[in-house]
């Protein structure tokens, strides 16, 4: 995904890490954007729902989306 | 006698959970620890009516109760044993308007257990600018509970919040989640065992068994076997659970939500994200905080410091001339006097320290730090959140120790927590100064930077590079099961409310004078005893026959005979006993002795060596420094104090864990004496073998 793109939450490859990702909001159906990257490139600045969340890019790409 | 209720201050991080425990509590406040675990407990009363008192008990924040932070289990733990003293009567959930969905995935938790809640809504202001309005008494209806209105900037809603806590409140009558049907099963067996109120409790147990701390093995052994027998797996169910909840919030907010069209309110901050996560102004203005950070440290510290310096000198001086003499007399005088003012003295470097850090917290800015390191920080096994403490460490590691306790991955907070005491703390400096000037000329390189300034920066550098070094060699080493990830919550910005900034000052120094204070207390009284006193009369016979000689003024007598006493004391013996094994570094007996007192602090070198050196109590820098300049080695006639000698004994205090109190703290944190000692074992060897490679490599 690039800069300012919205996505939509499908689902997650990772068990362990999607309890957590549900309870911050990642729920299937949700609307995403993705806002802007840190300097290093990661993690990177989404917002979910109505707010922002800072998450590596590891824990990002457990997260299945449609666009 | 008004009747007393207790009241769980609950909800999500960044909620203004400490305002409204400010304002509902204010200076009525205590801060303790947590049973068996060491997270800061705050609570306070609060009259709610004439008739009502109310014990409020500010639980960590949290977004649900399946825990993954000590903090969060800590509220797992509370709401989940009805025997726990924190158990509440009833619950304050606190939650943030502009985000109210993640809010109610906690509130909706608590409802299935049963608890009487009375919902907060707060920031409802900043809902407004974000473009939409909440239909609070649709949404009291809706989760069948009283909802107040609240601000946490200015108190408007707080009367209206104690009237509503002081009303014999219900619980509500939803239930949000059921268990799966086939679970019903073990939770019943559950249920009917441990004499439960509600499903979700029986539930909780059969989710949480191995971590709930108060469930014996016995019960521990029964839960599994229950859930042996229907093949329960925890993660898959917590996954579905939180989908439902989230399916019951979805469906009250569409009808509790009031949309208005615009949508331009997050401009703000993102504007200033732009500026503030740039990759260069963003690590330029990062440092500068840093920068900023360390100055106010080192230099605004630094006159109360003074000042409770000599407070405490006078003190006991006024009660040396006040009590008779006697053991007793030398205990308080020498002993407890200067052992509290050596715990005091930390206090300014702490107030400010945590008054940046409640600033930057408050602002939103912390998270913005760690999207900054986070990458960096990685690679060294630590994790974004560890820049606070490392930072911290450059002024004490004590607060910064406890200050891991934000990083929920237990690997990288461990690394953080034995790497930080590498960082250069503000007790190394009277010892750097001294060292420094001892060794170093003080000229000029290249016209304007200075020789001394230059090594004393090489050291605290030195410092930092050890510490990351040593992290990067930990997490090769340490192993755990536990994922590293990170998600973090990157609040919109806004300026601080300054008086939580002043409860966070209040409450770390009240934790770091009570928490640490007791324990550097007695060890400095250990060390007293052990510099003041000797074996049999060995001490008294030197003193007497140093005394019998001739001095040409009564105060050189006197340093002299202080000289000799400490030399027979046990300190002194210990000094000589372990003199082979710092020999090697370069050191002698006396040096060996200012190692041992300066295991309570490391600045104690300094006033060790001026009493060794027959000089008395003096703190005067340039004083001591002559003294040690003119120190003769009688094995080779010339200076004691070498280049080579100096270097090793400079890098033997940037890596020595020549700090009980910080030891005392790291087994407070990690509960064990186990990290401590590994802590201990590694800094000591990296201590020993660089000064020793250093010496002979100079010599």
């Amino acid at each position: 995904m690039k800069p300012g793109e919205t996505a939509v939450v499908a689902g997650f490859s990772s068990p362990e890490l999607s309890p957590k990702l549900l309870e911050m909001g990642f729920l299937p159906g949700t609307v995403i954007r993705f806002n802007f990257k840190a300097p290093l490139g990661d993690p990177i600045c989404v917002t979910v729902g109505n707010y922002d969340l800072a998450i590596r890019l590891n824990e990002a790409s457990t997260i299945q989306v449609l666009s | 006698m008004a009747m007393k209720i207790k009241v769980a201050l609950a909800g999500k991080p960044n909620t203004g959970k400490s305002s409204l425990f400010n304002l509902l509590t204010g200076l009525n406040q205590q801060t303790g620890n947590f049973p068996g675990v060491t997270v800061d407990k705050r609570t306070g009363l609060c009259t709610l009516t004439p008739s009502v008192v109310a014990e409020i008990i500010d639980m960590p924040g949290t977004y649900s109760l399946y825990p993954r932070t000590v903090d969060e289990q800590i509220v797992t733990e509370t709401f989940a044993n009805s025997r726990n003293e924190n158990y509440p009567d009833k619950v304050v959930l606190i939650a943030d308007a502009t985000n109210l969905k993640n809010c109610l995935l906690l509130l909706s938790q608590l409802m299935d257990l049963g608890f009487p809640i009375v919902l907060a809504v707060n920031m409802i202001d900043l809902a407004a600018t974000a473009g939409f309005s909440i239909d609070i008494k649709r949404l009291a209806k809706e989760l069948n509970m009283p909802v107040i209105m609240i601000n946490g900037r200015t108190g408007q809603g707080i009367e209206d919040l104690k009237k509503a806590l002081a009303e014999p409140t219900v619980k509500s009558s939803k239930t949000v989640f059921r268990p799966d049907p086939e679970l019903m099963a073990p939770v019943e067996k559950i249920k009917t065992r441990f004499e439960l109120g509600t499903d979700y409790d029986a539930y909780q147990y059969l989710q949480l068994y191995q971590q709930l701390k108060f469930l014996s093995e016995n019960d521990r052994n029964f839960i599994q076997q229950v859930a042996q027998e229907h093949q329960f797996f925890p993660a898959k169910f917590q996954g579905a659970e939180t989908i439902q909840r989230y399916e019951f919030i979805q469906d009250i907010l569409n009808k509790v939500i009031v949309r208005h069209p615009d949508q331009d309110w997050k401009r703000r901050t993102y504007a200033l994200d732009r500026i503030l996560t740039h990759k260069v102004f963003g690590y330029l203005i990062f440092f500068g905080v840093l920068f900023l950070i360390f100055q106010a440290i080192f230099a605004w510290a630094t006159v109360p410091m003074d000042f409770i310096d000599h407070g405490f000198a006078s003190l006991s001086f006024y009660l040396s001339n006040l009590l008779p003499a006697g053991p007793l007399f030398d205990l308080i005088t020498q002993g407890l006097v200067p052992g509290i003012g050596g715990i005091i003295i930390f206090v300014p470097q702490i107030a400010i320290l945590f008054g940046f850090i409640a600033v930057l917290e408050e602002t939103g800015y912390m998270s913005r730090a760690v999207f900054l390191m986070d990458k960096i920080m990685r690679k060294f096994g630590l994790n974004g959140k560890s820049i606070v403490p490392l930072m911290s460490g450059v002024a004490c590691a004590i607060p910064a120790i406890m200050a891991t306790r934000t990083i929920d991955n237990w690997k990288e907070r461990l690394i953080t927590i034995l790497v930080t005491p590498l960082m250069s703390c503000s007790a190394r400096l009277p010892v750097f100064t001294i060292l420094v000037a001892l060794i170093i000329p003080e000229e000029t390189a290249f016209g304007f930077f200075n020789l001394q300034g230059l090594a004393l920066m090489g050291l605290y550098l030195l410092g930092f590079l050890a510490a990351l070094l040593s992290a990067l060699v930990m997490k090769l080493i340490i192993h755990t099961e536990e994922k590293s990830y990170l998600i973090l919550e990157m609040p919109t910005y806004r300026s601080p409310k300054w008086s939580n900034v002043g409860y966070t000052i209040l409450e770390k120094t009240k934790a770091f004078v009570f928490g640490a204070g007791k324990i550097i207390l007695a060890i400095s009284v250990v060390l007293w005893v052990l510099a003041s006193y000797g074996p049999g009369d060995q001490m008294d016979q030197a003193a007497n026959a140093v005394a019998a000689q001739h001095f040409d003024s009564e105060v050189e007598k006197e340093n002299k005979v202080a000289a000799a006493r400490l030399e027979y004391s046990f300190a002194g013996k210990l000094g000589k006993w372990m003199e082979p094994v710092i020999e090697p570094l370069g050191y002698d007996w006396k040096i060996g002795i200012a190692l041992i007192t300066s295991f309570a602090a490391r600045e104690v070198f300094v006033s060790t060596a001026a009493t060794i050196y027959s000089l008395g109590s003096t703190e005067d820098e340039a004083t001591i420094k002559e003294r040690l300049k003119n120190e003769i080695n009688p094995l080779t006639g010339g200076p004691r104090f070498t280049p080579a000698v100096g270097i090793s004994l400079l890098l033997f205090y940037t890596f020595a864990m020549q700090c009980m109190s910080t030891l005392a703290v790291v087994y407070r944190e990690t509960k064990g004496w186990k990290w401590p000692a590994i802590q201990m074992a590694y800094m000591t060897a990296l201590a020993y073998l660089s000064a020793l490679a250093a010496f002979h490599f100079l010599n």
